[in-house]
């Protein structure tokens, strides 16, 4: 991947603010400049990646967040794993697992679970949806697709879909020896899940949807926000 | 040419930086445009917030190592064990790999995280003049691997969900579950109030010294496309 240079603006005399980027981690301020599809603008100064276009991203990632809304609602009802005991047996859902935290004290601790392995990943890719079909569509951005987008960026690191899945691994290993246990299809399908969660991230740029929001609500003359 | 002392900064220009979509606006102006995020130059209460939610993380996660995470009843035995305990059973069990897993997990990484954010709040706070490119390497690093914390909870979910198994074997949730989901929450919300643009703000010199003078670079017309 080839890394663009970005010209840093000077002090004295800055052009419109229109033209201007300015690093969200470190501040250093640059003249906008658009690299090549597949290339990226980096900050000079803490290699933040700031704009990085690839060609077709935006349908890609529509079509990513499709599949994992999809996904997200089979996992969550489907059987997860089967254990067997001794003629005992017990069928569990992802759902299952998140209100395993019963008892007064405790139910708060199962919505959050609940929250975070199911709700806030399908909050974040309805509200993805939402703010890029207009852009493939080419069409004015929905109403409110700015603080869509912004809550959907928000909600990034509480989405944990992933590390849900190596908890499975770990519980799996300490009931190994205690009984048999079966994969169900919403096994399978949080897999799936999280390697295309990991895809969708990746291949996001965000200054460039914030940027396309952008221009489409001036053409059409509404405000954003 | 001189080597450069700084990189220019929205802050220099008299700019403010929108550190959600990186939009730059004159000084002055309360919320981005753009995305709707309230801007701020330096979030100057950033520190406090970090300290804030570093204490309650704190608070929480001593008793998360204290108390049981896990009752585990089988037909002759009741026994209930912490987050150590466990770790140590899955060694016992030959499990060794997991077992490494769930320690770094649920406490090397914890203990890492509280040691780096309090280096870096008192790194800012005292103008400590270390790489920032360090710092700031550290910083990622800490938002990306805070919420892989999270393990030990879905563990404890998934195996209260799955191993109910009546009289054979059936496993609850311990008290730790909840004080542990809590420390890993606060900690997370510790990191993400770091307002990471001080750390190059106390730096007199970027550490990244480049040929050309930035300051002096020309600008040219930014292709806003």
């Amino acid at each position: 991947m080839e890394d663009a240079a970005l010209t840093p603006a000077s002090v004295a005399g800055p052009p419109d603010t229109d033209d201007l980027i300015a690093c969200p981690k470190c501040d250093a301020l640059y003249v906008v400049h658009v690299p090549k599809s597949g290339e990226r603008a980096v900050c000079t100064r803490c290699h933040h990646v700031l704009i990085a276009p690839k060609a077709g991203a935006v349908v890609r990632v529509a079509t990513l967040s499709l599949t994992v809304l999809i996904l997200l609602v089979g996992a969550a009802f489907f059987p997860f794993l089967e254990i067997r005991v001794q003629g005992f047996r017990n069928a569990s859902s992802v759902f299952d697992a998140a209100l395993a935290f019963s008892g007064p004290r405790m139910v708060g601790l199962s919505i959050a679970v609940a929250a975070l392995i199911i709700l806030i990943p399908m909050l974040r890719a309805i509200l993805t949806l939402y703010v890029v079909t207009p852009i493939i569509a080419d069409r004015t951005p929905f109403p409110g697709a700015a603080r869509c987008f912004r809550l959907a960026e928000e909600l990034r690191p509480w989405s944990m879909a992933e590390i849900f899945v190596i908890g499975v691994g770990v519980a799996l290993v300490k009931v190994a020896d205690l009984a048999r246990i079966e994969f169900g299809p919403a096994f399978w399908m949080f897999g799936a899940l999280v390697v295309l969660t990991v895809f969708q991230d990746v291949s996001m740029c965000r200054w460039t949807i914030w940027h396309e929001l952008d221009s489409r609500a001036r053409r059409a003359g509404i405000r954003l926000t | 040419m001189s080597a450069p002392q700084h990189t220019p900064t929205a802050q220099d220009a008299g700019l403010i930086g929108c550190t959600v979509c990186a939009k730059v606006w004159p000084r002055g102006t309360e919320f981005c445009g753009r995305c709707g995020e309230p801007l701020r130059s330096r979030d100057t209460r950033s520190l406090s917030r970090v300290w804030a939610y570093w204490i309650a993380g704190w608070f929480c996660y001593v008793p998360a190592n204290l108390y049981p995470m896990l009752r585990t009843q089988m037909l002759q035995s009741d026994q209930a064990s912490t987050i150590v305990g466990g770790a140590i059973d899955l060694y016992a069990h030959g499990a060794a790999g997991v077992a490494l897993i769930v320690l770094v997990a649920s406490v090397a990484i914890p203990i890492a995280k509280f040691v780096a954010i309090a280096y870096l709040a008192i790194s800012v706070r005292r103008g400590w003049q270390t790489s920032g490119h360090r710092r700031m390497q550290l910083y990622e690093f800490v938002e990306f691997i805070g919420r892989w914390s999270m393990i030990d909870v879905f563990v404890v979910a998934i195996l209260s969900a799955l191993v109910q198994l009546s009289v054979v074997a059936s496993i609850h949730p311990g008290p730790a579950a909840l004080t542990f989901a809590l420390s890993v929450v606060l900690t997370m919300m510790s990191a993400r109030s770091f307002d990471s643009r001080m750390i190059w703000d106390s730096l007199e010199q970027d550490s990244a010294p480049e040929e050309a003078s930035p300051a002096d670079a020309p600008i040219p017309e930014g292709p806003s496309a």
